[in-house]
């Protein structure tokens, strides 16, 4: 057990930037607007998938960084979903809430479940694989190092995608990691911390 | 390995306030589903499993004034309370609290009497709960639709047999909202009758609310008779957020993993407590799965009809009346089963058996493509 | 091309989130489930969600939906016959 886990790669999203690894690869200074934000990240990584416009914000977030960080890459069949937030899915439940008694719309509902975005990656990289979403109030790098080991210290999982997807009036803040065996950072609670704090200036 | 023991549990429902009050309900074929006004409703009503607000308040008096707490939070307070007062000498700081709901206190959307906005978080609600017990480590919560309770107590098993922690005490709930029936009414998923899980004649779901609590250790108890954990996985349909997969693709391999990890074969399963929703294609879905595994003749129930669906907490109740059903060798009635409306067999149980029981698997299956499967296995002494 | 197929077509789009999709690309008589727009169960259920909002048709049983949502022309001639407003 406890064999040796790298961090291969990560993705941030914030402040209108997305980063790979330390490099930024797309930013949007001019919008202020989310669904702008979203909707020119999405194009501008060619990344032709017509179920995104569907999705809620929440879920765009994740399946952006997902294909960030999945990109190119030869997928583990069992690469795990550990994914993590503070606010579950409360922006959806809002609309959802104001549309009692106007006529509720089940396109909405659905995305009143945080670990719909698990659904949404497993179907768009066909993972069949273990899901868990967790609930706390910031980034817990002890929770998600943990859970993550477990999984792969219990063959539970290949490889796993694990962090944090929040989304709280209109503030987003992404950051997402692929652990398996390979790369040159070292998989422990203190580098995802690193990592998570790390500011480009 | 290490083994994963499961020890006192607790169920607050519409059946009682115990899990004695529920197993006793259940083999009375009592069942917690009334009509209940909503204006939401052409017909001015749904059945659901709704706990009335003076019973609560009644039961809670018992442990002090909690005037303060949301009707979802004295549910809970009440299961851990139970399942404490019975482990007195417990080591909070060597017990880890998972707490497992699908929308926690998110009534309070809507209506809110004098609670802070923030309280509708859950993190809000673990806090709560753990404030009030004093237990000293942060809880995790896990919020994964249907499967919430059910996943609980896998991670559970996970952080004990990672030997992360020694003990961990799971508590589960979730309320009846008209959030909730509103969503599901838009689905067209909610039943005007009572639900008929797997029956010809099944037209949807009931909504519940329920909480529920039960304590698991790596430390053997000194009970002769023990109910151990033994397998226990989740796999994603990759199909549809909201669809419950043709194939049961994730189910299937849910199953499949739970019974590799315990070591045991389909024909070792003596029961299986089924999600058994009542919709027309979870069940269909379910049967496919369970034929793919060869588990088609094992005795199975679904407890829908006597709560409706309770969400975060119908896994982790499931689970509770899975571990008693073993301990008294009792298979439970399916309730309103009348006949088969699957295409594939299911044996299901039409009434109160004596039987002697050694492995049982539980499951459940949750928008967003999630699927859950757990082993439990007795114990005995020699 | 009538213009209750035109405002069909315009409203699916919006409801549906089609945005890849302009009103020229959906054809009257192209499925609207499977091979052809590829909508899904959701989509079936948001189109009821339509009618009942737009037309003042009310469906019980959402395995209606599946006589009616099967192309643009099906679904305006029920419209036609059905609706409210």
């Amino acid at each position: 057990m406890n064999r040796d886990y790298r961090i291969t790669n990560f993705v941030k999203i914030k402040n209108h930037k997305i980063y790979k690894g330390r490099e930024q690869i797309f930013s949007e200074e001019r919008s202020e607007d989310l669904n702008s934000f979203l909707k020119n990240a999405y194009s501008s990584f060619n990344m032709s998938y017509p179920k995104f416009y569907k999705m809620d914000s929440l879920c765009k977030l994740g399946t952006i960084a997902t294909e960030v960080l999945l990109k190119g890459r030869k997928i583990h069949p069992e690469t795990a979903l550990v994914f993590s937030n503070s606010a579950s899915s409360l922006e959806t439940d809002k609309i959802h809430q104001n549309s009692m008694g106007k006529g509720v719309s089940p396109s909405v509902f659905v995305y009143t479940l945080p670990n719909i975005i698990s659904g949404e990656i497993s179907i768009k990289y066909g993972l069949q694989s273990e899901n868990a979403f967790f609930i706390s109030k910031t980034f817990d790098s002890g929770l998600i190092h943990n859970y993550t080991e477990i999984l792969l210290d219990l063959n539970k999982a290949g490889e796993v995608v694990c962090g944090w997807i929040e989304l709280k009036n209109d503030r987003y803040d992404v950051f997402l990691c692929l652990i398996s065996n390979e790369g040159e950072i070292s998989f422990s609670k203190e580098n995802l911390e690193e990592l998570y704090l790390f500011k480009d200036e | 390995m290490t083994n994963v023991y499961l020890l006192d549990d607790a169920i607050i429902s519409p059946l009682g306030f115990s899990t004695t009050e529920n197993l006793t309900a259940i083999k009375n074929g009592i069942s917690g589903l009334k009509l209940h006004n909503n204006s939401l409703f052409d017909s001015g009503g749904f059945y659901a499993g709704i706990i009335e607000k003076s019973t609560i308040d009644k039961a809670s008096a018992e442990i002090g004034d909690l005037s303060s707490f949301t009707k979802l939070e004295k549910m809970m307070i009440l299961a851990v309370q139970k399942v404490l007062s019975q482990n007195e000498d417990l080591d909070l700081s060597k017990t880890e609290l998972i707490i497992s709901t699908t929308k926690g206190n998110i009534d309070l959307l809507q209506e809110n009497p004098g609670f802070p906005d923030k309280r509708v978080h859950l993190t809000e609600l673990a806090k709560v709960i753990k404030d009030f017990f004093q237990f000293s480590r942060e809880p995790l919560v896990i919020s994964n639709a249907c499967v919430s309770g059910g996943l609980a107590l896998a991670v559970a098993k996970r952080y004990i047999q990672a030997k992360k922690v020694e003990n961990v005490l799971v508590v589960g709930g979730d309320v009846v909202s008209d959030f909730v029936v509103s969503g599901f009414q838009s689905f067209h998923a909610i039943s005007d009758q009572p639900c008929k899980p797997f029956s010809h004649n099944r037209t949807g779901i009931n909504l519940g609310e329920a909480a529920a609590a039960v304590l698991m250790t790596s430390k053997k108890p000194l009970k002769p008779i023990n109910i151990e954990i033994t397998g226990d996985a989740s796999a994603n349909d990759a199909n549809h957020i909201s669809g419950p997969s043709r194939t049961g693709e994730g189910l299937f391999k849910s199953v499949k993993n739970a019974l590799n990890e315990a070591g045991v074969t389909a024909k070792d399963i003596d029961y299986i407590s089924a999600h058994g929703t009542g919709t027309v294609f979870n069940d269909e879905m379910e049967a496919v799965a369970f034929t793919r595994s060869s588990l088609q003749d094992v005795p199975l129930n679904s407890y829908k009809a006597y709560y409706g669906h309770t969400l975060g907490a119908s896994a982790l109740v499931e689970s509770i009346l899975t571990k008693h059903a073993l301990l008294n060798d009792e298979l439970y009635p399916s309730l309103n089963y009348e006949g088969s409306g699957v295409t594939q067999p299911v044996n299901v149980i039409t009434e109160l058996q004596k039987k002697p029981l050694k492995h049982a698997l539980k499951t459940a299956s949750g928008f967003g493509g999630c699927n859950l499967a757990l082993v439990f296995k007795k114990q005995e002494d020699e | 091309m009538s213009d209750l197929r035109a405002e069909l077509k315009k409203s699916i789009i919006e409801q549906l989130n089609l945005e890849e999709l302009e009103v020229k690309d959906i054809s009257n008589e192209e499925p609207l489930f499977g091979d052809g727009l590829g909508l899904d169960s959701i989509d079936a259920l948001e189109l009821i969600v339509l009618l009942e909002k737009d037309y003042g048709i009310k469906l019980t049983e959402p395995q209606q939906g599946k006589e009616i949502f099967v192309s643009i022309d099906k679904m305006a001639n029920y419209i036609e016959a059905n609706r409210t407003k």
